[in-house]
């Protein structure tokens, strides 16, 4: 069994108006040294072994699903469980 | 003609769509939920607003898988009218019948007002009833109607003639000011503004009802036989 945590980021070129907000939000309570603050999401999935290869499995997930590729990229790191 | 209104869970304006078709404009409509496998008997395919499945993940991401879904892109590909307003926009981005993407309002806030239109392409399908510029009064209701695509899609857009309504008070932060597109094809339409909720001028303004009555005519003259 593996734990696969990935991370949807809104792409550079992608303006990210949430961000935006929250940069100016930590400028007001006096944290200058932010330049800047993208938002993402991050999402954890448990996934049973198969015959499939793992990773085509995620990126096929990824890009169909869990991230929009015309305004976000994603990543993702595995973890193997072992069960109890 | 027979209109269908694609109803998903969470789809909120379907009643009003209902409403604009049978009692404003005249024409047969039916309800149809999003497990429905096949779209053949109807002419034409509506996509309500709404929050389809919650908004869950991003606006129209899981909407567009719904079975339903399948029927509509072979309806586009046979030719048909389909219109998506609001989150029907979103599903039709996310679905790939229209290119680009939905980002949040640039000001965060969730809009909810009457807002300007400019006719910019009265040749569509949908528009043909409107003057060319024509300036008509839409109401938008969302909170993700910044409209977003890269440099090469939105030259083909403009190559294409494909932008048919724009913001004259941009109220969202989208790209160039849009607000509605059509396909490369012209017979999909995606906007941000309920044109059905503009359909009778006791309830605020009644502009809304020339695009349906666009894809009614532009339906005859292509389906009718003349007597």
């Amino acid at each position: 069994m593996f734990k696969v945590k990935v991370y949807v980021t809104l792409r550079e070129s992608v303006l990210d108006p949430q961000g935006k907000a929250v940069t100016h939000s930590l400028h007001s309570l006096n944290f200058p040294e932010v330049s800047d603050v993208r938002i993402g999401k991050y999402m954890e999935l448990t996934v049973e072994k198969s015959e499939r290869n793992l990773d085509e499995v995620i990126n096929e997930i990824c890009s169909k699903l869990l991230a929009n590729p015309v305004i976000e990229d994603y990543r993702y790191e595995v973890e193997e469980c072992v069960p109890q | 003609m027979k209109f269908a209104v694609i109803v998903f869970p969470g789809s909120n304006c379907d009643i009003d769509m209902y409403h604009a078709i049978k009692d404003e404009l005249g024409e047969q409509v039916e309800y149809v939920w999003h497990d429905t496998e096949s779209l053949d008997e109807f002419d034409g395919i509506l996509l309500p607003g709404g929050f389809s499945y919650g908004d869950y993940l991003r606006t129209g991401a899981i909407a567009r898988f719904s079975k339903v879904m399948k029927a509509v892109v072979k309806a586009a590909e046979a030719g048909k009218p389909i219109l998506g307003v609001c989150n029907g926009f979103q599903i039709l981005l996310e679905v790939g019948l229209l290119p680009g993407a939905m980002r949040r309002n640039e000001s965060l806030s969730f809009i909810c007002k009457p807002v300007d239109l400019k006719v910019v392409n009265n040749q569509s399908m949908f528009s043909t009833a409107y003057k060319q510029g024509e300036i008509i009064s839409i109401p938008v209701a969302h909170g993700e109607g910044n409209y977003y695509c890269d440099e090469e899609t939105l030259s083909q857009l403009k190559a294409n003639n494909q932008i048919v309504f724009t913001y004259q008070d941009n109220p969202n932060g989208s790209l160039e000011d849009i607000a509605g597109i059509i396909n490369e094809k012209g017979n999909v339409l995606g906007m941000m503004p309920h044109p059905e909720r503009a359909v009778d001028t006791l309830l605020g303004g009644a502009d809304g009802l020339k695009l349906f009555q666009s894809i009614v005519r532009s339906w005859r003259e292509a389906n009718v036989v003349k007597a």
